[in-house]
């Protein structure tokens, strides 16, 4: 792994995070620096944890090991209120939007602004028709998100991510389950929103091409562990075996195709057993 | 035999757990009702989905149960010639057992079941947790001006099903089977004392509204966030409400009219 | 947030006719309209057996409920139950030699107080004490006397 160093002069910082699920370890002792302005990608199978990783990182999850450390402060150190406060600087995209299904979309992207903000309803307006219009969706501002495609949530709810213009965004399986167009637009709006902002990006994927395309740096998870790290090129380049199933998408390599389980032969010949 | 034996403490232990958790959330939701008064347009919100929407089923059954209440006293009551004492039986009966009881009981099914599977698919749908992380409490957002608006329909609910039982017991007893009108209200106002009986079924509307907005909010919030898991805690909610309801009535009753 | 007026509407409406049903239950079902509203004294009556009288058992004047009973204990000294009634102010001039009783509506009915006017010009107030009592009949006692004397009347 000739990589290139960690970057230095970072936002979030993950120390020697380790973090178990009841037997199942899914973070063993891992660390990741997330630098300011950038967007950095954050890859590996389905079910490492990385949507965790989110959660203990926004301080909804408790480590059992390991610091978390969000633009100087230790998340899991703060007291409640300066843990929400630090949260409305950090913006987060769910994978299914999370959207309130009660609100039109106009209130939806106003409710950080309503429930933080003692701004009058007007300038709350310009606000969220200016939000709006950076996702590209300032028409459908009267639609429940019932009437929303997938893709129009996930940005209705990006809108509602950056109302309160935070300091960096978290994006949690963006491109999953969209069709192509709607998967270009997000990248599109990603890498615009992090260059017009200066947001800090975290990505949170397992779509090999799209945040290979727009991610500054990449890391790569598996097991619990951090099993390559680098630029986008690098990663490509790769010696590691696993970096190279994963990124490749080959059915078989370290990463095995079949569950694991006995014999074949001998499975089918012992009778007798119900399973 | 010890299997059984290991069954039976690890359900004890979920239990505990459970009632743990419950009363942890209870202390939350409480500690947000002062942030709701703040903001009472939350709270007016929740008085309409849960008092106004469960206004209808309440008065039809109320007037119902209030008519067969002076259907079947009046057949009882006539065998002793005591037919001017149905408003008495009637009023009693809704003010005392019936108004509280079967209110509560159609309101766990109208509104807690709802409120159940509403937070439930909020947490199902990531909206509770999204909340979290725009630094929005869901329970004081959320859940806290529910409970407070569950608290303060269940009385006004229930006085209006005893009102609407007692004009439906006056209405077939004086008006289809001729016991006289006079007697039915004088005789009621006569026996029925309010601080014995109203205050004390108020007291009661007001207990069950607390315990059922209790176990639907938590059984929502606690569900496991699957469509299964959202099913299972809407009937948990009307069961276990239906359980406690009658049990914590048996409770009360004993406690209050016990000692005449 | 909606912000809807038909809701706000029925909201209101709905909170209106809840209370209006607590109002209704507290004037027309139960007795709150019938006392609370006025004044009233205190005078006490000793019985030598109050019989199945209760607190909050009416007390009446020629058929006429003036008001109610509103404690009862026993006196270890005299082994009188002591009724203390509460009258309404608005009956003050009730002769301070009146009788009570205590009877039974009816066989089966409650026991109640009845008040049986004197020919004194004194009135009872406040804290006075109604000196004629005539205790209540007990149902079982009458029986017996009755079925001892007439099978006395036999032999």
């Amino acid at each position: 792994m000739a990589n290139s160093a960690p970057p230095k002069n970072s936002l979030v910082s993950v120390q020697n995070l380790s973090f178990s699920r009841g037997n199942k370890k899914i973070f063993d002792d891992i660390s990741l620096e997330f630098e300011r302005g950038k967007i950095t990608a954050i890859m590996g199978p389905s079910g490492t944890g990385k949507t965790t990783l989110l959660k203990l990182i926004g301080g909804q999850l408790f480590p059992e090991q390991g610091t978390v450390i969000v633009d100087d402060n230790n998340v899991h150190r703060l007291r409640r209120n300066e843990l929400y406060n630090l949260r409305k600087r950090m913006g987060m995209l769910f994978q299914s939007g999370a959207l309130l299904t009660d609100m039109n979309v106009f209130d939806n992207v106003a409710f950080p602004l309503r429930e933080h903000t003692h701004l009058p309803e007007s300038m709350i307006r310009t606000l969220v028709l200016m939000k709006l219009q950076a996702v590209g969706l300032r028409g459908a501002r009267q639609l429940m998100p019932n009437e929303l495609s997938g893709g129009m949530a996930r940005r209705i709810a990006l809108a509602r991510a950056i109302a309160l213009d935070p300091m960096m965004i978290m994006y949690d399986e963006p491109f999953t389950g969209q069709d192509p167009i709607s998967k270009g637009a997000l990248v599109q709006l990603i890498q615009s929103l992090n260059n017009i902002l200066g947001l800090t990006s975290i990505i949170v994927s397992h779509d090999v091409q799209e945040t290979a395309a727009i991610a500054d740096y990449i890391y790569v998870l598996s097991g619990g562990k951090v099993v390559g790290q680098g630029t986008p090129k690098e990663i490509e380049q790769s010696p590691s075996e696993w970096v190279q199933q994963f990124m490749n998408g080959a059915p078989d390599g370290p990463v095995h195709f079949h569950y694991p389980a006995k014999d074949y032969v001998d499975d089918l010949l012992s009778t007798g057993k119900r399973y | 035999m010890t299997e059984f034996l290991q069954q039976l403490g690890r359900n004890t232990h979920t239990s505990f757990t459970k009632l743990g958790r419950a009363s942890f959330f209870l202390l939350q939701t409480l500690s947000g009702i002062l942030s709701v008064l703040a903001r009472p347009r939350l709270l007016l919100n929740q008085l309409y989905s849960v008092g106004v929407l469960s206004f209808l089923i309440i008065t039809i059954s109320g007037l119902f149960v209030g008519m067969v209440l002076g259907l079947q006293g009046y057949y009882i009551l006539s065998d002793f010639g005591a037919e001017e004492t149905l408003g008495v039986m009637v009023a009693a009966s809704l003010v005392r057992e019936l108004g509280p009881v079967v209110s509560a009981l159609l309101f766990a099914g109208r509104a807690g079941s709802a409120l159940t599977a509403e937070i439930g698919l909020m947490k199902a749908t990531e909206q509770l947790s999204g909340m979290e992380m725009m630094a929005v409490d869901p329970i004081k957002r959320i859940i806290s001006p529910r409970f407070l608006a569950g608290l303060l329909s269940m009385p006004l609910l229930a006085a209006l099903f005893s009102a609407i039982g007692i004009i439906g017991g006056q209405l077939v007893g004086s008006g289809l089977l001729g016991v006289d009108e006079g007697a039915y209200w004088s005789q009621m106002q006569s026996n029925l004392d309010f601080k014995d009986d109203i205050i004390n079924g108020v007291i009661k509307s007001i207990v069950f509204g607390f315990v059922t907005s209790w176990i639907a909010l938590f059984e929502g919030y606690d569900a496991i966030p699957t469509s299964e898991g959202v099913s299972r805690a809407t009937t948990r909610t009307v069961v276990n409400s239906a359980f406690t309801i009658l049990g914590l009535d048996f409770i009360l009753t004993a406690l209050m009219f016990g000692d005449d | 947030m909606q912000h809807s007026n038909t809701q706000d509407t029925l909201v209101g409406l709905f909170v209106a006719s809840g209370i209006a049903g607590l109002f209704f239950l507290a004037m027309q079902v139960s007795n709150l309209s019938s006392f609370t509203a006025h004044d009233s004294y205190t005078v006490t009556a000793r019985f030598s057996n109050s019989g199945g009288l209760k607190v909050k058992s009416p007390v009446s004047a020629a058929g006429v409920r003036i008001g109610r009973v509103s404690a009862i204990s026993f006196d270890p000294k005299t082994y009188q139950s002591v009724v203390q009634m509460t009258i309404d102010s608005q009956y003050n001039t009730l002769p301070d030699d009146s009788s009570a009783s205590v009877f039974t509506a009816g066989l089966l009915g409650e026991q109640y107080v009845n008040l049986d006017a004197g020919g004194s010009d004194e009135f009872l107030t406040d804290g006075s004490e109604i000196e004629i009592t005539q205790s209540a009949i007990i149902l079982e006692k009458a029986l017996g006397q009755f079925l001892f004397k007439s099978a006395e009347e036999k032999k």
